[in-house]
């Protein structure tokens, strides 16, 4: 009887020959060396100034030194090759720059003005250009914390049901339906806005209200949630809602006993993500909530305040100390529209935003 | 048999009436549902309605003069000035600073959308990808701040050194050297507002070429240029086309940003780098502070006539996005 041998083959390392040795690098690298030194010399004794202008120089000296090397390696198809491979980098460095821009500047200018009081005082009885030490924007971080909550309550059930519509019942109109919510989520959200003035303001309910705005920033929100509820709502797999009717259920319990519960992740995704959209709209709430300095609760009468208005509105008195504090609102608002960001993304998972 | 005869002795069960129809429950619950998914037609519906019904007088006293004439005047009823309202000039500088931000946007977004599907380390990818996601969360009037204080003394030289050196170009030729506030500041800042939405819109596009004719062209010796040359863009061009609208569409209904960034002129004006332009959006926000109850409703019909207008290149880029998905090409 032949005994089995443990088979002993040994585990070849992996190898990589498209690999360039590292040694044929080096001229790669002598390039980007030498475009990064002659762009500095360029920005020395020309009139070009600034760092940006070492950065464009920089791009556009390695771009002919890499094309220049690729062609005599190997001919004309590789330099454009090379070519195209700057340009791809150049293109990420160009969306990057501005983002880390925003980002560095917020920061770097916003932490002048913040205090404590940023926090705890409200600008009633505050003038704009008064010490960093008086005054804060606990108005607008609250009146921005009630819209965000009444435009969820009114924007995410019926996103939900939309989403539902698209995916659990798929009526007849369901092309119709995904057209016009992409549609909507097209809809400028200065249009949102005059149409609640429209409708509300001019049409004799009462003045300025937080409510007017929290329905103009639903609108805004509805179809964010409702294209990522049907988004999720789709990931469900059939074999749930087949073994729900299977089991003796009519469709509505199948639909709220397994389907949606089964999504809640992602349906709270849908709904950050809503929010995430909705807490940095200024427009609709020029129209709408018109803005104040007080802390206002009643979101159904009077004039109320947001953070992206506070900061709009400093800017508009022109005032460099309300500058400053413009930028320390602007600085609140990334900062809590980060976390909510994160926090879709962390709830999410692998849900596309 | 004994079992035979046990069954025989039961009765047999009534048939079961079958039927298709759903549960008197169920009819409800779709109800409610269908109820649901129909709200975007209704809010859409209302938004016209609405902003006709309010800006019916002015259209009906100015006629096509609205879109055609470029002056926005008030009137004075003490003094007997008759109001004369029109929004051309807004209508083509929102025309202008989008088509800028478009020209801007577009090669880099396709660029950073090919760089993130077939350059970028693998390690780099998922960093990236959600930096440019968090780009298209962060709040307009952010945008505008910065634009603002950070972009517009390094865009202002951009625009000097474009006006030196190509100044023959009648775009970018000036009738004045103020460059502070023109739509090419505007379309700048806009620019960086639709990267994230074209680039995420043609990242998608990108992932759903078929592995089997990228790796067919690698084979037959393609450079990765070659590679996208004759596979990826001609496979991805219409969704590309498609993320351009959805981007064009976002641009023209930008508010805050640009009202921060643009000095509002009631003049035509093709000169992109001269202190001087407009966008309706932003003229809403400028008038409506001091608007008479006539201008409202002169206000009213410009939103309209956005609305209509954003609405008609969302159909655009939706019909080309589609037509991508159902022919795969």
């Amino acid at each position: 009887m032949a005994q089995i041998l443990p088979l002993q083959i040994p585990v070849p390392t992996p190898k990589k020959p498209w690999k360039p040795a590292p040694i044929a690098m080096i001229p790669d690298l002598l390039i980007l060396v030498g475009a990064f030194l002659v762009a500095d010399a360029t920005v020395a004794l020309t009139g070009f100034k600034g760092k940006l202008a070492i950065f464009f120089l920089f791009a556009l000296y390695s771009t002919l030194g890499s094309m220049a090397l690729a062609f005599f390696r190997r001919g004309a198809t590789a330099m454009s090759n090379a070519m195209a491979t700057s340009m791809a980098y150049l293109s990420i460095a160009l969306v990057a720059l501005p983002l880390f821009s925003v980002l560095l500047t917020v920061v770097s200018r916003g932490r002048h003005a913040l205090r404590l009081n940023t926090f705890t005082q409200d600008m009633a009885a505050t003038q704009p250009d008064a010490p960093f030490s008086q005054g804060g924007a606990l108005h607008a971080i609250l009146g921005t914390t009630v819209l965000v909550i009444l435009a969820t309550v009114i924007s995410v059930p019926i996103g939900v049901l939309t989403g539902l519509y698209l995916t659990e019942v798929k009526g007849r109109a369901e092309t119709l339906i995904r057209f016009l919510v992409q549609a909507m989520s097209g809809v400028p959200s200065i249009v949102a806005g005059l149409f609640i003035y429209a409708v509300w303001i001019t049409g004799g309910h009462g003045g300025f209200s937080g409510f007017s705005g929290a329905v103009a920033l639903s609108i805004l929100m509805l179809p964010t949630v409702a294209r990522t509820a049907e988004e999720v709502l789709k990931l469900i797999p059939n074999d749930l809602r087949e073994a729900g009717v299977a089991l003796g259920g009519t469709q509505w319990r199948t639909v709220v006993m397994v389907v949606l519960p089964a999504a809640r992740s992602g349906l709270i995704t849908a709904t950050v993500l809503g929010v995430a959209r909705v807490a940095g709209e200024t427009a609709p709430l020029l129209l709408t909530i018109f803005g104040t300095t007080a802390k206002h609760f009643n979101p159904f009468v009077g004039p109320m305040s947001a953070l992206p208005l506070y900061i709009f509105q400093l800017l508009e008195t022109g005032l460099n100390v309300a500058i400053s504090r413009a930028w320390t609102g602007a600085l609140v608002l990334l900062i809590l529209v980060s976390v909510l960001f994160t926090l879709a993304r962390f709830v999410g998972g692998r849900v596309k935003s | 048999m004994a079992n035979g005869s046990l069954l025989d002795e039961q009765a047999p069960p009534l048939p079961r009436e079958i039927t298709t129809q759903p549960r008197f429950s169920d009819r409800v619950f779709r109800l409610v549902i269908t109820a649901g998914g129909f709200t975007s037609l209704l809010v859409l519906g209302l938004i016209a309605a609405f902003l006709a019904y309010r800006g019916l007088e002015v259209f009906r006293t100015f006629g096509y003069h609205f879109i055609t004439n470029y002056k926005w005047d008030g009137g004075n009823p003490d003094a007997g000035v008759k109001p004369s309202l029109g929004i051309g000039a807004m209508l083509i500088g929102t025309i202008v600073i989008s088509l800028v931000a478009l020209a801007i946007a577009l090669p880099v977004s396709v660029g950073a959308s090919l760089f993130l599907t077939y350059y970028v380390p693998n390690f780099l990818r998922k960093p990236l990808t959600i930096l440019v996601d968090l780009m298209a969360a962060i709040p307009s009037v952010v945008y505008g701040l910065w634009g603002f204080f950070v972009l517009m003394p390094h865009a202002v030289y951009w625009a000097k050194l474009l006006h030196k050196y190509l100044g023959w170009i009648p775009v970018f030729d000036v009738p004045l050297p103020i460059f502070e506030r023109s739509p090419f500041i505007a379309g700048l800042v806009l620019a960086v507002m639709i990267i994230p939405i074209i680039t995420a819109i043609s990242r998608e596009v990108f992932t759903q070429v078929p592995l089997d004719r990228v790796q067919a062209a690698y084979a037959l010796g393609a450079t990765r240029w070659s590679m996208i040359r004759a596979v990826v863009l001609p496979f991805g061009s219409s969704g590309i086309a498609g993320g351009a609208m959805l981007g064009l569409g976002r641009a023209m209904g930008e508010t805050v940003a640009v009202y921060l960034v643009l000095n509002l002129a009631y003049k035509a004006n093709f000169h992109i780098l001269f202190s001087s332009g407009g966008s309706i959006a932003s003229m809403i926000v400028n008038k409506f502070g001091e608007a008479s109850p006539f201008e409202l409703k002169g206000l009213m019909a410009a939103g309209l006539v956005l609305f209509a207008i954003t609405l008609l290149v969302n159909y655009l880029a939706n019909l080309i996005v589609r037509r991508t998905a159902r022919t795969g090409r």
